[in-house]
């Protein structure tokens, strides 16, 4: 019984070493540079629905004009 | 604009899901590391695509039922943004492909053999070319009603050869893609986190949102188009 704890302890060990060895962009989260990426495709975003907008409103003006 | 409440609800999910998406806690998974991500981006592609599809769906079984010309138009348009979608799908998987599928030890070029036997690649393709073949065939037919009739005929059978070709076979073989044989490709608890899914279902719900706004755009002006032509 005793082994058995012992291992299944190991087992947690090893999984939890395992998972902090995985590279992961945790640089770019202390430094705050992932707020860059968020603004940069935020603005592209904006411009897409932007565009939409003035598209729906064209089309609305033309359907009132017919 | 015209009842935008939705509109704006589907560009405040997708804003939720650009902030939410790159700063949410994910798993620590080795092979996929911080592409897990693409979850709220490329499958949200295969999503918007199956849920256009089967308002195009809907739309060519209410042509056929009551003959009105509108529900053509719609159907066509439907099923162009669903294609727009698939095809997005298909170009982020390749990317995502390429960095988390490939053998370390060989180039992407010579792992090309590996990826292209896929099961859910081919089905993927298939399906898309299917859907390909609906836009060929309704432009060959000049005539009106011939053309709403036969290509909303072609649609039913469409739709229906999506179910083998994505959702049956791929998940009967064996696959580098999650969801192969055993599990879910979209929802896995072993390689998506329960957090993830706060992002996810949303952005399910943004990307489809925005293809309808699309595709709405689409009809009306076909719509306007055709009453220029007929006066």
């Amino acid at each position: 019984m005793k082994k058995l704890i012992l291992a299944s302890f190991f087992l947690l060990f090893t999984f939890i070493v395992n998972a902090q060895n995985v590279t992961m962009a945790d640089q770019m989260k202390e430094n705050g540079k992932i707020y860059v990426v968020i603004a940069v495709i935020l603005t592209i975003l904006a411009g897409l629905v932007l565009y939409l907008i003035r598209l729906d409103r064209k089309i609305s003006k033309l359907e009132k004009n017919k | 604009m015209r009842k935008s409440w939705w509109k704006i609800l589907g560009v405040l999910l997708l804003v939720y899901t650009f902030i939410a998406g790159l700063l949410i806690e994910v798993p620590r998974n080795p092979q996929l590391q911080e592409t897990i991500r693409n979850l709220f981006f490329h499958v949200c592609m295969w999503f918007g695509m199956m849920i256009l599809f089967i308002v195009s769906f809907v739309r060519a079984i209410m042509y056929l039922r009551t003959g009105k010309h509108i529900h053509d138009i719609a159907s066509r348009q439907y099923a162009g943004v669903g294609i727009l979608f698939g095809l997005l799908g298909y170009l982020t998987g390749a990317i995502w492909m390429s960095y988390t599928w490939i053998d370390p030890n060989r180039s992407l070029f010579n792992s090309f053999d590996t990826v292209a036997r896929e099961p859910k690649l081919i089905g993927a393709a298939i399906a898309l070319l299917v859907y390909a073949a609906y836009l060929v065939l309704r432009d060959s037919i000049q005539d009106m009603d011939k053309r709403a009739r036969i290509s909303a005929v072609y649609n039913i059978f469409a739709f229906a050869m999506l179910f083998p070709s994505i959702w049956i076979i791929p998940r009967l073989l064996d696959s580098l893609h999650p969801g192969g044989s055993e599990g879910n490709p979209a929802l896995d608890p072993g390689s998506a986190s329960p957090n993830m899914r706060l992002v996810f279902y949303p952005a399910i719900a943004g990307w489809t949102l925005i293809g309808v706004w699309i595709a709405t755009l689409k009809i009306r002006m076909k719509i306007l188009y055709e009453q220029k032509l007929s006066q």
